[in-house]
């Protein structure tokens, strides 16, 4: 392509990449995308001759700024121009590293990979500057796109030095000198995303605005039960509706279900109104297959057969069995938390064009290079010659991370021979979700004469998100266990953490926050409940259960590691870090002067998921009929170091709608097998009234590793919501969704 | 034949006269900016003003925009000055964004009607407008300031 890349590509990439980015050469950006001048220092990043940084976003945006906030950290490094910035969406490619924009991992994991892409093109720049004037490079300096020599008061721009910096030799990594935070131009600020305005005029691209020529629209029935099989159809009634061209059946699954898509009856016509319309005139006789006698009332008991019953030790200190033969005052509680869907606001919709043994993708997905694999497998090609193309995603949560809207697109495309968008409806959203795993919860302890815990016993049963990949998979999985059940930081003497089995019926996913949701409601719920029956001051008691400040590594007992580049030494858990967002939560909302009156009450909670550390106490009122409103929540979060506070607060701020939705009113039954959820009507999310009316974040400061922020706010909601209730109600929440409760 | 004006311009539908507005105007026009989020008139996303309110365009027949004027966010300002857009900006309220088309022509609409809604005014106006991601807050906000009202 350019001189460049004869200068060591190798060499840039060892230099620019951190442990956790697998990185493997290539060239850089898409064929045509940079003209021969240019010069790539890292696979992130790219200088055009006329200026213009290039910077690439690997990671999928979907709402939490991330196409916007990585790109901050290499052109600040860089001390680029943000104006003269451009920032390229990634088809997926190996070669950057993980695209799955997930785990709240994208800052965490690529930061240090930003910040070195930028500063080996700053040192590069300055090597090339100080080499065009013959003076020593140390004594030039990068200024806002320039390269500055301040005793002569020469410049150069980035352009001009594009062909010279090539030449330059790569900084070794260790070399590498970066900014103090003094320095920082845009880390630490609230820079607006690049998107928002284009966003505020309807202007940004979604999955679901994709179109391309010749393309055809599919709607798809599905076997209304996992597994269920296509016996026949008769699509006489379809085919007459104008419009419709034709109508292809679609194989089933083979188990593992995975992301390969679910089969059925897809119906191809001119438009997506005319497939859906149609659609609903297709005759069909299904095999519903092992799953049709799934029922959630008679689910729901089996899990507490099973939480009753001893499980698989996940965790175990001291002598629990002992402790409670001996004790005096003993205290048990049951928690439930039902299937959720993630109901992203864009329904899963996906573009495929399957040419001479090539398939060209354009969808919204979190996981560019899952869709290279899904497709590959489900067309019969390398993965190779899978191009996936990322618009903007309306929303995620997790759903978007699981591609098989865009395996049913690519078969399609296929059997077509033309391109093939498949747009799913909210029914189909709702009813072929990957559901986050109902979950049933025993928790026990024994207390001394001050209320305070000397054993702990908690177990947890639910369906595995390991099913997806065995079908054989009925305990927990290490990943889900590490979410707020094996690693609770709690000062108990005696405490045990187990899981017992459970078969899946539906297909089980990650939802943001994933496994800590109904872990941290049972255990939040229950130090509440403890807390209550000492009639101690809930934060006085939080804090003591938490003890002395200490840095935890859990390990071999929890907590597992998500993703690669994580290591325990890193991210210990840090009780002194927990300990300091309940003080801050408590002083923010004058938690000591708010004493509870009938019908207005705080509640708290505070957990630690993805390395975060969140406290929330949340105010709740209901009022003589029964309604519960949250006029204020605050938020104490510690995530390590920040890059954009204004979209950190943003994903709080989100996360407690999130949370209080699946805390109010969030829940998914089957009957029959079938999901009897379909559309917001009866699969109601928190709209504005019924959010919390202001929620209030405060960020504690810090200069700790970047952790995360997409999810961990999530969790913590439910048990704070359902805490502030006991407060005003002295009615115990012990099931979600709290609507199910009658409150006066 | 139905005829309607969009943003302006008189257009032309000789297709089936049940197909929703919403898909005339993203499968036919290629006006994306208006979203599918329920096809249910259940969430807001596919807000548009039909005749000056707002109307949901998923449960709108195409019968039944005829003669109609319709403005979509891309004609509800030339430059995305509209009040309400520049108050969407201000206050950095898009996380996805997906929703936020038809977060924003609800907002419009109400404050066509009540320059100076107070909160309750809000609630109801925008009870029908969906935001997964969350931005409920800064939309209040963003609506308060574009109105000028005290937050």
């Amino acid at each position: 392509m350019n001189g460049i890349h004869i200068v060591s590509r190798r060499g840039f990439l060892e230099g620019v990449v951190s442990a956790g980015a697998l990185i493997l050469g290539a060239p850089l950006l898409k064929a045509g995308e940079a003209d021969n001048a240019a010069f790539h220092p890292s696979v992130y990043l790219g200088i055009q001759p006329d200026g213009t940084v290039i910077i690439v976003s690997h990671r999928s945006e979907m709402g939490t700024g991330i196409r916007s906030v990585l790109p901050m950290v290499a052109a600040d490094e860089l001390d680029a121009d943000w104006k003269r910035v451009k920032v390229e969406q990634a088809i997926g490619d190996q070669k950057y590293g993980s695209q799955n924009t997930d785990g709240s991992c994208s800052i965490r994991d690529f930061y240090i990979a930003f910040r070195q892409a930028g500063a080996t093109a700053r040192v590069m720049l300055q090597g090339a500057a100080a080499a065009k004037w013959n003076v020593s490079p140390t004594d030039c300096k990068v200024q806002l796109h320039e390269v500055i020599h301040p005793a002569s008061g020469r410049k150069a721009g980035f352009g001009e030095l594009v062909a010279l910096a090539a030449r330059q030799p790569v900084p070794k990594k260790e070399d590498l000198v970066f900014k103090s935070p003094a320095e920082y131009r845009y880390v630490g600020k609230d820079m607006p995303i690049i998107d928002r305005d284009d966003l505020c005029m309807g202007r940004g691209k979604f999955g679901m605005d994709i179109k391309v020529p010749g393309m055809v629209y599919a709607s798809i029935e599905r076997p209304p039960v996992l597994g269920g099989k296509l016996l026949s159809f008769d699509d006489t009634e379809a085919k007459k509706v104008k419009g419709v061209q034709q109508t292809v059946a679609l194989d089933g699954w083979k188990p593992p279900y995975g992301f390969q898509a679910l089969g059925g009856v897809a119906v191809i016509a001119d438009n997506t109104w005319t497939a859906m319309q149609a659609r609903k005139k297709l005759k069909i006789e299904w095999d519903l297959g092992e799953h049709a006698a799934y029922e959630s009332e008679a689910y729901k008991k089996s899990l507490f057969d099973t939480a009753h019953k001893p499980g698989k030790v996940a965790r175990n200190n001291g002598d629990v069995d002992a402790e409670f033969a001996r004790a005096t005052t003993v205290h048990e509680a049951d928690y439930y938390v039902p299937l959720l869907a993630h109901a992203p606001m864009e329904p899963p919709v996906a573009v495929a064009d399957f040419k001479d043994g090539k398939v060209v993708i354009h969808t919204a997905t979190q996981n560019p290079q899952a869709v290279q694999d899904t497709v590959a497998s489900a067309v019969g090609i390398d993965k190779k010659n899978v191009i996936c193309n990322v618009t903007l995603l309306g929303g995620g949560f997790g759903r978007k991370s699981k591609p098989d809207y865009v395996a049913e697109a690519a078969i399609l495309s296929k059997k077509l021979g033309k391109p093939v968008k498949v747009v799913w409806s909210r029914e189909d959203d709702l009813r072929f979700d990957y559901y986050h795993a109902v979950a049933g919860m025993y928790m026990k302890a024994a207390t001394d004469a001050k209320g305070r815990p000397t054993a702990w016993l908690q177990r947890s049963v639910f369906p595995s998100i390991g099913s997806l990949f065995s079908a054989s998979a009925e305990y927990g999985a290490p990943f889900e266990l590490g979410m707020g059940w094996n690693n609770l930081p709690f000062d108990i003497p005696n405490h045990r953490a187990e899981n017992g089995p459970a078969k899946n019926h539906t297909r089980i996913g990650w939802l943001r926050s994933v496994a800590n949701i109904y872990h941290a409601f049972a255990t939040h719920s229950f130090v509440d409940e403890l807390a209550a029956a000492a009639n101690r001051d809930r934060v006085e008691y939080l804090l003591d259960l938490l003890g002395p400040d200490r840095r935890l590594n859990m390990k071999p007992d929890g907590p597992h590691l998500i993703g690669p580049g994580d290591k325990v030494d890193n991210f210990p858990l840090d009780t002194g870090r927990l300990r300091r967002v309940i003080e801050l939560v408590a002083e923010r909302s004058n938690w000591a002067n708010k004493k509870p009156t009938h019908g207005r009450a705080l509640g708290i909670a505070a957990h630690w998921s993805f390395y975060t550390y969140v406290a929330a106490v949340v105010e709740v009122e209901i009022d003589q009929r029964g309604q519960l409103r949250i006029p204020r929540a605050d938020m104490a979060v510690d995530p390590g170091m920040i890059i954009n506070p204004d979209r950190v607060k943003a994903q709080f701020e989100g996360a407690a709608v999130f949370g209080t939705s699946l805390a109010m009113m969030g829940e998914i039954t089957a009957v029959d097998g079938k999901i009897q959820q379909s559309n917001f009507h009866n699969y109601p999310v928190a709209r504005m009234s019924e959010a919390p009316r202001e929620t209030r974040v405060h960020i504690v400061a810090s200069t700790e590793a970047p952790a995360g922020v997409g999810e961990p706010g999530v969790p913590v909601m439910a048990p704070a919501i359902c805490n502030a209730v006991f407060a005003a109600t002295g009615k115990r929440i012990r099931e979600l969704p709290l609507k199910k409760t009658k409150l006066v | 034949m139905i005829t309607l004006k969009i943003n302006g311009a008189n257009r032309q539908f000789d297709g089936d006269p049940e197909m929703p507005l919403l898909w005339y105007l993203r499968d036919i026009l290629d006006m994306t900016g208006t979203k599918f989020g329920c096809g249910a008139g259940l969430c807001g996303a596919c807000t548009v003003h039909v005749d000056g309110a707002a109307a949901r365009s998923c449960t709108t027949a195409m019968k039944d925009a005829a003669g109609k004027s319709i403005t979509t966010i891309e004609g509800l300002s030339a430059h995305g000055d509209h009040p309400v857009q520049k108050a969407w900006m201000a206050n950095n309220v898009p996380q996805c964004g997906y929703c936020q088309s038809g977060q924003i022509m609800q907002a419009a609409a109400l404050l066509k009607d009540k320059p100076k809604p107070t909160d309750n005014d809000i609630d109801q106006a925008m009870q029908g407008n969906i935001c997964r991601c969350g931005t409920y807050q800064r939309i209040r906000q963003a609506i308060k300031q574009a109105a000028g009202v005290k937050a």
